[in-house]
């Protein structure tokens, strides 16, 4: 049976590799792909608490998971926004790389 | 699944890329499931797997990218990844290591019939859990339209207010 200590353990590890591919990765694509990822493990460790903090009548605490369903609402908007900039920016400077989006370079 | 995640970083190609993020997010489905948020684990598998990384791979393919150049990458970014990483999963381990360990709570007929008792006996709720199932959208339904409702009307104006954006957003490139 896996324990509390198990499932945060799970998502700390996933969000170091969402933190690890938002700083060495440099497609604006993944680099947003890693922010999903790390959104998604914040999502885990807050279903896990839930779950294993019952609520005083002893089912698992709702509260908790209509955070997570505040995340992913939040989660979905942001990407459509995100992606959206990705493709004006793509039009107006043919790349995504973030090495060649200098302009607000001092 | 954590296997899916640390291919996200490692592949060239985007669409790989996405398709080892679609699988991460199917075992963490899993994982929800399991924890007996079943509701969490099908609105997972809806919204992020079905509409997000559709719309990711769409985008992807709208903008036709190649694989990331073999060209030297600058050690300094890679360098600082790994750190990161170490550093934050070193930290990681000498939190939990310190920190009380706890068992699930059981979920047995038992305890959801005693749970029932909290709410009104002629309820949907009240008579599913007297049944020993666990009505987990009903429960998280009757959290979010009695104590949430602000906030989720609020959610309702930021979606509609994402959505005008988006259409904004990309009309007036096309001018």
């Amino acid at each position: 049976m896996a324990t509390l200590n198990d499932y945060l353990l799970v998502s700390g590890l996933l969000f170091a590799m969402g933190l690890a591919g938002v700083v060495l990765r440099r497609n604006i694509i993944i680099v947003f792909m890693c922010l999903e990822l790390m959104l998604s493990a914040a999502n885990l460790s807050l279903v896990a608490f839930s779950r294993f903090n019952p609520a005083p009548n002893g089912l698992p605490d709702t509260n908790g998971q209509m955070l997570v369903f505040f995340v992913v609402t939040v989660a979905a908007a942001e990407v459509a926004v995100g992606l959206a900039i990705i493709v004006a920016l793509y039009r107006a400077r043919q790349t995504i790389h973030t090495d060649e989006l200098t302009s607000l370079k001092g | 699944m954590l296997m899916g995640g640390g291919a996200v970083i490692a592949f060239r190609n985007p669409v790989s890329s996405a398709l080892s993020v679609v699988a991460c997010f199917v075992g963490l489905a899993g994982l929800f499931i399991g924890l007996s948020a079943f509701f969490v684990g099908v609105i997972q598998i809806l919204v992020y797997t079905g509409a997000v990384m559709v719309l990711f791979v769409f985008i992807i393919m709208l903008l036709d990218l190649k694989d990331e150049e073999k060209a030297a990458k600058p050690l300094l970014p890679i360098a600082a990844g790994v750190v990161l990483f170490v550093v934050f999963t070193v930290q990681l381990i000498g939190v939990l290591s310190r920190s009380p360990n706890k068992i699930a709570p059981d979920l047995s007929a038992k305890t959801l019939a005693f749970a029932a008792n909290s709410f009104p006996p002629t309820s949907k709720i009240a008579t599913t859990l007297s049944q020993g199932k666990l009505p987990d959208v009903h429960l998280i339904g009757h959290t979010l339209f009695t104590q949430n409702n602000l906030q989720l009307q609020i959610l309702g104006v930021l979606l509609l207010v994402a959505t005008i954006g988006v259409v904004v957003l990309s009309k007036r490139q096309a001018d």
